[in-house]
């Protein structure tokens, strides 16, 4: 994807669950359909946990995935092939 | 399989084996697997296009691929073999002399010897070395190539995704349509790859040392069977962009094939111990972004190259690797 605005390449990344653009020319950040608002969700979940609890690292957490990463649903159903024979092979070849 | 390379391989392999002294104490099989008095029989342990090895108890002998660039290897047979990766990579069994370790097939095909390691566990992944995976990629990449004997080639990272997609473009899909779909899909994705990662420019920044290949068939306990784990298969190592050794796991990860318990150890693992390739905390990301792509495309075009003469479609693991194709330019 190309910025709009300089036609640099644009970047995706993820970011708290949102997914975003990022050119890499001018730095201009693209939002898809939603994604303002999911931005805004979480600002609100913030703002209201004022005054914030301690940010206790979440030794569960999800791991940081790309944008292009397979949707994930929590800890189940993500890694359905994880053991599948074709993944084994595959885990030992160039 | 050439009856005759692999002879010339066992030969090899059994010079080394016949001039250890017998009951030395040291790197030594099983007994139960070394006849006094005999030489156990050789087994072939790979036989490919890029590589044929064939194992005479503790010793294995290579044949590398033909088109080899025999200086390079050279160079970075000297780099395994230096103190600095001691620790780190296997080193080789001289050949031709102290410094020889490398000798030419008939054909001009670089020879080496090994000393035997032992593999991981084919069925359990999740039991794999992975933190030492990690900790030898770390280690690896903390080697400043200045002080490496040289010149220290580049990591051959990008030039085997090119020619994967070489590989992929050379099949005939027209047999089976979802395979001719899947091709668009991951040459979409690789057009999409900033040049560097397809070969056709310098990487940007100096490099790091990198091995170039990291799959867990790389990885072997020296000496058998309880030694520490050493990378192995020098044949792509060199300087480059080292994010492309974390990117085989991060892409399996990306596409939901490893799961995210073990990507986490994996990187945790590479972090703690020093890794340069990804920043110290927060999302790694914006550094794995590029390789991993790459390594995902170059994984699925394997892929379809070898379902195409197998008139077969892709099985899910396979397809996962596409979709992920598909999300890059979607």
């Amino acid at each position: 994807m190309q910025c709009p605005k300089c036609h640099a390449p644009m970047h995706t990344y993820n970011r708290n669950g949102v997914q975003i653009e990022q050119c890499s020319g001018c730095r201009g950040i693209f939002l898809d359909y939603g994604e303002l608002e999911s931005l805004t969700r979480l600002e609100s979940q913030w703002s209201q946990q004022a005054p914030p609890p301690p940010p206790a690292p979440a030794p569960q957490a999800y791991p940081a995935a790309p944008a292009w990463g397979a949707p994930h649903h929590g800890h189940h159903g993500h890694h359905g092939h994880h053991g599948h024979r074709s993944f084994g092979r595959m885990l030992f070849s160039s | 399989m050439s009856r005759a390379l692999i002879r010339r391989l066992t030969a090899l392999s059994e010079a080394h084996e016949a001039a250890a002294p017998p009951g030395v104490p040291g790197p030594r099989e099983p007994s139960s697997l070394v006849v006094e008095g005999s030489l156990p029989a050789p087994v072939v342990l790979a036989d490919r296009p890029d590589g044929t090895v064939v194992r005479a108890g503790r010793t294995v002998a290579k044949a590398h691929a033909p088109d080899c660039d025999a200086a390079a290897l050279a160079v970075r047979l000297r780099i395994a073999a230096h103190p600095r990766l001691h620790g780190t990579l296997l080193p080789p069994l001289p050949v031709t002399g102290p410094d020889g370790h490398l000798a030419r097939y008939d054909d001009g095909r670089p020879l080496t010897r090994w000393p035997y390691g032992l593999p991981v566990a084919p069925d359990d992944p999740d039991g794999a070395p992975w933190e030492d995976a990690a900790r030898l990629l770390a280690r690896l990449h903390a080697v400043d190539p200045e002080t490496l004997p040289g010149p220290v080639p580049p990591m051959r990272g990008p030039a085997k995704a090119a020619r994967a997609l070489a590989r992929m473009r050379a099949a005939s899909i027209e047999a089976v349509p979802s395979l001719a779909a899947a091709a668009r899909t991951v040459a979409a994705g690789w057009a999409a790859l900033p040049a560097w990662a397809r070969d056709e420019a310098p990487a940007p920044g100096p490099g790091l040392l990198c091995h170039g290949d990291l799959h867990l068939g790389q990885l072997v306990r020296y000496p058998v069977p309880d030694g520490r784990w050493l990378l192995i298969d020098v044949d792509d190592l060199g300087v480059g962009e080292p994010g492309w050794d974390l990117a085989r796991p991060a892409a399996w990860f990306a596409s939901g094939l490893l799961a995210p318990e073990v990507w986490a150890r994996f990187l945790g693992a590479y972090r703690a111990a020093g890794g340069r390739a990804v920043r110290a905390e927060g999302d790694p990301w914006p550094e794995l972004d590029v390789p991993a792509r790459a390594l995902t495309i170059q994984t699925a075009a394997l892929a379809v190259a070898k379902a195409a003469p197998e008139g077969r479609p892709l099985d899910e693991v396979e397809s996962a690797l596409v979709d992920s194709c598909a999300r890059m330019v979607r």
